[in-house]
């Protein structure tokens, strides 16, 4: 009986087999002429991949060249009454590629969130708007997101992951020759790759970090104007703009066309800020508009000095920290003031964008306050360890007298001896 | 005469242990008095620090955490929260140290006054395996606060068993229990230091002062060949028991004093992922061979110059435990000054070579 | 019987004799008293009677060395997470209007799970757990399973 069970499962799992791989031989045998030609003579694109989003999406060669893959003849199967189109006219790509991509009723097929503007924002691009007037040489769909290599931007291989962007927009934007007519340098990447944001991105694989997209958009791709700066770089360093906005410098950059982020900051090469920025020497940028009889000028100095004051006193404080670690004293709460003073010196290097010598004072007036209780907090600990030879000193006292009873215990020992001898 | 409640007691024992003989000899035990008595109470100083790491080690226990994540942290809490955990972990400290630096004077001053000879070879094996055992002792003590010089210090040392030939490689992976250095290798390291180091010490050390007890204190030739009437003696109990008290109080202060006063560091917490910090040291009483390993050549004839320095050491060291036995054209060499020379020379260049070490 | 040297000796080596054991286990016993805070590692903390935070609020509280903060929402229901941005350390804050968890510096933004929702933060907040007994909120470190 038992035998038969096995028996007829193992009839059943081999239909299963028989049906499952016939299905697979009609797969197969759903004939695509254009990849068996291609392949077979060794012409396939050169930048074909596997993984291509629109072949997992069972959107063959036809699908946007148009033709007939079940044709066996080639010229039946490449011609233009079977809807044959071949290999598009530069000019012609974003249409090309929009006749799908600007449909939403197509799209949401696939992913029902879907952008369908990207050809509408191209055209607004400097890319789009210079394809329009008839240059040839400009950026179009494919060249960022390849031809037969595309891939979701999800995707670490893909030429539009964040990890890749910046030598992606190189390949043009690097090119001297190409860029000679546009008047814009090839610096970018490496002026970018050294900036804390090309660091982040680059160095330390942060997605958090923005690439060029994230300033420049994507398909609408153009130099941000003086009156978006401030938005951009607010959208991630929020409370800096929020204290600029409020800031008189702010205020003037809404009527002037100065006193944005770029200024200051720099655009690719935006370098980690340091508190010499604001002092009244060499390294100031402060005196590049102000002068020694001006109220820039003391607001400068004023608020150089009061971070300068609380941030040394941190670091003060950080080294009273390591000696209490090292000495193995109790390091908790000072380890946690000095969290807080961190913090504070955080805030306080944001608040600087309010350019208010007031605010500047008060604020760093709390962060010395918690660096000097960090220290003063320290100092406790190691009048604590000094303390220790109090208890020794006494202990110390008893052994001796011990000690000294002994000596005398074995000097009388010694004498009886003697006498006895 | 009626009998005192002290003798009552005794006779009780007696009765039951048969004390008389044990007592007998404790009257008859002699120690020698000459210009070299004072060498006889270092193996009582050195038995004395083992006790008091053995006292202090056991409440270290009761807050000692081995793991990754909770050995730096317990002794953390040991410094910080614990009453007098501070002492205590500084006493075991220094302890640790002074009892390997009176071991090596210990054997040392066996070797000049020749007290290894016969019949003491036993004597002079057990003690130097004795040594060794406190050197364990002491490189696994020092990884377990999971600090980053000791975690450093141990990849170094550990690395240096990997040049050992053929088992090299295999032993160090024992040793570390995995390829690096890793909370597997301090797990280990805390197994040897509280049990199977203190099991193996206990067997050993019983040996040692069981032979100490049967063949008396041992008489340097030059008092041995004094006459009879020349020869002074103190006895053992109470004159020598007495000064030895006396001696271990003594060195409890000065143990207290260090403690006390130039307290260990606790350092920063092991980082593996951190860069090695400045000035990896192995502890000063393996300085001499850390700096010989240093000084040898990458290569020495067709050996690795690591390897080379290894064998040399391990053999180095039977032959120092075999001095006792050894024997030229037939007669004991043990009396020769060949022995003094030797002495002094392996004196002379561990010396300067920890010298070396730490300049 | 006279008190001669002899005695006097005996004495002082007796009364040496129990300081000395005594300035031994003193520390000793004092040692073997656990300390207040019994754990080389806080694992759960009181932070104060529920009327002490309001609803839709939040406090940054200190648990150990790190500090946390403790949300308690409109819905009246209590979370606590690490408070140190997951990107850069800033301290996060509570955003009461879009009941989402906030860090300044960079515009991270949490959900009140702790998950990163947008921004730079590549990962969500630890998550400690809240438990309320006799009125006392209690705030205690999830015990890693894996």
């Amino acid at each position: 009986m038992k035998r038969s069970i096995t028996y007829y499962l193992s009839l059943t799992l081999l239909a299963g087999f028989v049906l499952f791989s016939t299905a697979e031989i009609k797969a197969e045998s759903e004939v695509n002429t254009c990849l068996e030609c291609h392949i077979e003579n060794d012409i396939m694109p050169m930048d074909f991949h596997e993984d291509d989003v629109h072949q997992h999406a069972e959107i063959s060669c036809a699908g946007c060249h148009g033709g007939d893959p079940l044709e066996e003849d080639m010229d039946e199967s490449m011609s233009v009454e079977n809807g044959y189109i071949g290999i598009p006219e530069l000019a012609d790509i974003p249409a090309f590629c929009g006749k799908c991509h600007s449909k939403i009723e197509y799209m949401r097929v696939f992913q029902p969130r879907i952008q369908t503007d990207q050809v509408d924002q191209y055209y607004t691009s400097t890319h789009g708007m210079k394809l329009k007037g008839g240059d040839k040489k400009v950026a179009q769909c494919s060249s960022c997101h390849t031809s037969h290599g595309i891939l979701p931007a999800k995707d670490t291989r893909s030429s539009v992951h964040a990890f890749n962007i910046p030598q992606t927009c190189n390949q043009c934007h690097g090119d001297a020759e190409l860029m000679a007519s546009t008047g814009h340098g090839t610096s970018q990447l490496d002026d970018y790759a050294g900036s804390v944001h090309g660091k982040a991105l680059i160095e330390k694989g942060d997605t958090g970090s923005p690439a060029c997209n994230d300033c420049h958009g994507n398909h609408g791709a153009a130099p941000p104007g003086v009156e978006s700066v401030n938005h951009i770089c607010g959208s991630c360093h929020l409370n800096n703009m929020e204290y600029f906005k409020t800031s008189i410098m702010g205020k003037s950059s809404e009527s002037a066309e100065y006193h944005t982020c770029e200024q200051c900051h720099g655009n690719h090469a935006i370098y980690k800020p340091g508190d010499e920025f604001l002092n009244v020497h060499e390294s100031s940028l402060c005196l590049e508009c102000h002068s020694e009889d001006d109220e820039g000028y003391v607001a400068a100095e004023t608020m150089y000095m009061q971070i300068t004051q609380a941030d040394s006193l941190y670091q003060e404080a950080q080294l009273h920290l390591h000696d209490i670690q090292i000495k193995g004293m109790n390091d908790v709460d000072i380890q946690y003031k000095l969290k807080d003073a961190k913090q504070n010196l955080i805030q306080l290097r944001t608040m600087v964008h309010t350019f208010d010598p007031i605010q500047i004072t008060e604020k760093a007036g709390e962060g010395k306050q918690l660096s000097q209780t960090a220290i003063t907090l320290a100092g406790l600990e190691i009048s604590e360890f000094n303390q220790r030879r109090l208890g020794f000193g006494i202990s110390t006292l008893v052994f001796v007298l011990l000690a000294f009873a002994l000596y005398l215990k074995i000097k009388q020992i010694d004498n009886n001896k003697n006498i006895t001898n | 005469m009626k009998q005192s409640s002290k003798q009552k007691t005794f006779s009780w024992l007696d009765d039951r242990l048969d004390l008389k003989p044990l007592v007998e000899m404790m009257d008859h035990k002699k120690v020698p008095i000459h210009s070299h008595t004072m060498w006889y109470y270092m193996g009582g100083v050195t038995l004395f620090l083992f006790l008091v790491q053995l006292f202090t080690g056991i409440l270290l226990l009761m807050y000692y955490r081995p793991g990754e994540d909770s050995a730096y942290e317990s002794i953390q809490f040991i410094l910080t929260e614990v009453q007098f955990g501070w002492l205590f972990r500084n006493v075991h400290a220094w302890s640790a140290n002074l009892m390997v630096l009176f071991a090596f004077i210990h054997m040392f001053s066996v070797v000049f006054t020749r007290a290894f000879s016969k019949p003491r070879e036993l004597t002079w094996v057990s003690g130097f395996l004795l040594l060794l055992l406190s050197m364990f002792f002491g490189f696994s003590g020092y990884l377990l606060p999971w600090n980053e010089l000791a975690f450093f210090a141990t990849k170094v040392g550990t690395d240096i068993v990997g040049a050992v030939p053929f088992i090299g490689e295999q032993l160090k992976i024992i040793i570390r229990g995995g390829e690096d250095v890793t909370g597997a290798t301090l797990s280990r390291f805390f197994g040897l230091h509280v049990a199977i180091l203190p099991a193996i010490t206990f067997l050993i050390l019983s040996f040692h002062l069981l032979l100490v007890q049967r063949q008396g204190i041992s008489e340097p030739r030059h008092f041995h060949e004094q006459p009879a009437e020349k020869k002074r003696y103190m006895s053992f109990f109470p004159d020598f028991v007495l000064r030895d008290a006396l001696l271990w109080l003594i060195i409890n202060i000065i143990v207290l004093y260090l403690a006390v006063f130039y307290p260990w560091d606790l350092g920063l917490k092991a980082d593996a992922l951190a860069s090695a910090p400045m000035g990896i040291k192995p502890e000063w009483y393996f300085m001499f061979m850390f700096e010989t390993l240093k000084i040898i050549p990458p290569h020495v004839w067709f050996i690795e110059g690591e390897t080379f320095g290894i064998l040399l050491f391990g053999v180095a060291a039977v032959l120092w435990m075999a001095v006792p036995f050894a024997r030229f054209r037939g007669k004991q060499i043990v009396d020769s000054k060949w022995i003094t020379i030797l002495g002094v020379f392996t004196i002379t260049y561990m010396v300067v070579l920890t010298i070396i070490g730490y300049i | 019987m006279k008190y001669g040297r002899r005695e006097f000796i005996n004495t002082m080596l007796g009364a040496g004799g129990i300081g000395g054991l005594a300035s031994i286990f003193y520390p000793v016993f004092q040692f073997m008293i656990p300390p207040k805070i019994s754990e080389p590692h806080v694992s759960s903390l009181k932070v104060g009677t529920v009327d002490e935070f309001p609803i839709n609020s939040s406090k940054i509280v200190r648990f150990g060395r790190v500090p946390v903060i403790l949300i308690r929402n409109d819905q009246d229901t209590f979370s606590a997470l690490a408070a140190t941005c997951t990107h850069l350390d800033c301290i996060v804050q509570y955003n009461q209007a879009r009941k989402q968890i906030v860090c300044a510096c960079h515009n991270g933004v949490f959900d009140l799970n702790g998950k990163n929702v947008s921004g730079p933060p590549p990962k969500p907040l630890t998550v400690y757990s809240v438990s309320i007994v006799d009125d006392q909120v209690i705030i205690t470190e999830e015990k890693d399973l894996a």
